[in-house]
């Protein structure tokens, strides 16, 4: 036992001196720090013109009308909706890739990224002709069940997922495969079934990535601009999201557009950065 | 061996393949030693059914768990087999305690019951103060201790212990072979303890079994693969000298006769001398007086290119040295020889 209360007490002296020899330098050299501010600079800048121009004084008048309050509430509930849907579907699709060997494996991986780099605009009309009313998923579902996606709230919360579900599957899919597996298997050892194993090992280990995908999701569905437009439409009280308003906003009220940019801003950054600390220093 | 291990491993990967043939009795255990890439990890997965057999069968206390000529494959959940795992592979983000109790959880023992039984097996590996660490907070040799209970608590009806010291230094490795030690004396089932250090598999096995390129090499007591070494590998592992005694500051004094060592250590020791450490001159040799004694020559085996010379009192030991050199110093049994060994290539365990 000594020797053991000896070592523990030697481990965190031996930590400190390693991060004293890697010691970070104080300040990055000149040819880092130069392109480096220009990056910062450019995602900076918009920010600040952004709180610049806010119309401070009447914020709380324009984002009490009905066209900012429908497309807040409209935002909110679908972007939390498509996060959710992206985590319940996601994290299967990304298991599936990387836990499972079968033909046609790299195909389905570049199908399920093709949303992160098509135009969301051609997104939103390729969804308009597989589920359309006279699409070719769209229209069987309408005659079954009488319903209608395109035009509607649901319209809206599957163009988010579709956009954004990508960023589930890669970062869970990443968690996956850096999470040693001898970690599940040693609970198999230990009598833990499938589904126990799932629980408390496999899933709290990559925590982490599934955070991150879900804040990352819920940030890109949000955002979605494109893919809502052409899909869901752009009617105030239906599918009128925040990026939609401000749209028309810009047009017809430019303060209005403005207080809700910043809303949008805030919300984001608030969450990001919250998130960056709680979960992605941790790893 | 009806009641212990008895089995057969077939396994066929790409340029390798594992035939071995493994049996070990109830309270016996048996040391698996080979070099990098022999199969020792392979032999483990097996055992425990992460890696399916594609010949060859395991039967356990009379109960098969895997069979490949019929089909029969249990799962590592219901085998019942308590692996210890090459760094412990602890849960990080689980508590020493929750690591414990993972087992008796999985098996659906009540959650206050699981704990109170893990908080025994904690203290029953010197651990008690220490449960509500997590592995990322505890020394190797604790996180050792934590995998030894978190194996033993399900009371498994074998133990498998792959490389358990590999990732300790020397201070901590005598604490855990202690323990293992204990716990091996009184574990009913069989044990396997995959090792590459041929002290740890003299300390604590009864049986060795050398594995070479997926197959058994030989197997045998110390003594015997220490006699009629079947293989280069075997031979270098069975000649190592093992010397018990005890030490004083940094004189080690074994029988009657003393060494002088590099560093400082107490109590009850085990020396370790590689016999390629072990110099034969003709002539008292110059340099480090200290740890240089006349001696007579007992015995001389040859193995392909090295030849090794067992000598007598007061301190028998092997050396091996190459043909060439036996015949230059015109070696021959009841030659009488000086032997010499720098005090840094003696190895100094705590026994």
């Amino acid at each position: 036992m000594t020797e053991d209360e000896h070592s523990i007490r030697k481990a965190p002296r031996r930590r400190e001196g390693r991060s004293r020899t890697v010691q970070r330098p104080r300040r990055p050299p000149a040819f880092i720090a130069i392109p480096a501010t220009i990056g910062l600079a450019l995602f900076a800048l918009p920010v600040l013109g952004l709180l610049g121009r806010a119309p401070w004084s009447r914020l709380a008048t324009l984002l009490g009308s009905d066209l900012a309050l429908e497309a807040l509430r409209l935002s909110a509930i679908s972007s939390v909706s498509a996060a959710v849907i992206s985590l319940l579907l996601g994290v299967p699709v990304a298991w599936t890739l990387c836990r499972y060997d079968f033909p046609g494996r790299s195909l389905l991986r570049g199908l399920v990224l093709l949303p992160m780099v098509l135009p969301p605009v051609v997104g939103g009309a390729a969804l308009l002709f597989a589920l359309g009313r006279r699409g070719l998923v769209g229209s069987p579902l309408y005659e079954a069940t009488g319903l209608v996606l395109p035009f509607s709230t649901g319209g809206v919360i599957l163009a988010g997922v579709f956009v954004a579900m990508p960023l589930m599957v890669l970062t869970v899919e990443g968690g996956l495969r850096s999470l040693d597996q001898r970690f599940e298997r040693a609970a198999e050892t230990l009598g833990a079934g499938r589904w126990t194993v799932l629980r408390r090992v496999t899933i709290p280990m990559i925590a982490p990535s599934v955070v991150a995908g879900i804040a990352l999701t819920w940030a890109r569905a949000l955002g979605e601009f494109g893919a809502t437009l052409t899909f869901a439409g752009n009617l105030q009280g239906r599918t009128q999201t925040l990026p939609l308003a401000v749209f028309v906003a810009l047009e017809s009220d430019r303060d209005a557009a403005l207080a809700l940019s910043l809303v949008m801003v805030i919300v984001s950054l608030a969450v990001l950065v919250a998130l960056r600390d709680h979960w992605w220093r941790s790893r | 061996m009806r009641t212990g291990l008895d089995s057969r491993l077939v396994m066929r990967r790409e340029g390798f393949h594992l035939d071995v043939a493994l049996g070990i009795d109830p309270g016996q255990t048996v040391a698996l030693l080979g070099p990098n890439g022999a199969g020792k990890t392979t032999v483990v997965g097996a055992l425990a059914g992460l890696l399916p057999l594609d010949g060859g069968y395991v039967r356990l206390g009379g109960r098969v768990l895997e069979d490949a000529a019929t089909g029969t494959l249990v799962g590592p959940a219901e085998r019942r087999i308590g692996v210890m795992f090459q760094d412990g592979v602890l849960f990080p983000h689980l508590s020493a305690l929750e690591n414990v109790a993972f087992g008796l959880r999985s098996r659906r023992v009540p959650r206050r019951e699981a704990r109170r039984r893990a908080a025994g097996w904690l203290e029953a590996v010197g651990l008690g103060a220490l449960s509500d660490r997590r592995p990322g907070r505890l020394s190797g040799g604790q996180r050792q201790r934590v995998a030894l209970a978190r194996a033993l608590i399900t009371e498994p009806s074998m133990l498998l212990l792959d490389e358990p010291f590999s990732a300790l230094d020397v201070s901590s490795r005598a604490g855990l072979r202690r323990l293992l030690q204990d716990h091996l004396a009184g574990f009913p089932g069989p044990s396997l303890l995959i090792t590459h250090d041929p002290t740890e598999a003299f300390l604590l096995a009864d049986r060795l079994v050398v594995l070479e390129n997926g197959s058994v090499a030989q197997e045998g007591s110390a003594d015997q693969i220490r006699l009629r070494p079947a293989s280069p590998y075997a031979a270098d592992l069975a000649g190592v000298n093992l010397l018990v005694g005890a030490a004083s500051g940094k004189v080690l004094t074994i029988g009657n006769h003393q060494l002088v060592v590099p560093e400082a250590a107490s109590g009850r020791i085990i020396a370790t001398i590689h016999p390629r450490a072990i110099s034969i001159h003709l002539d008292r040799p110059g340099g480090s007086p200290r740890n240089s004694w006349p001696t007579r020559i007992e015995r001389i085996d040859h193995h392909a290119d090295r030849v090794r010379v067992q000598t007598g009192p007061p301190l028998p030991v092997t050396a091996e040295i190459t043909p060439d050199a036996q015949t230059g110093l015109n070696l021959a049994p009841g030659s009488e020889v000086w032997l010499s060994v720098k005090a840094t290539e003696i190895q100094v365990d705590a026994g």
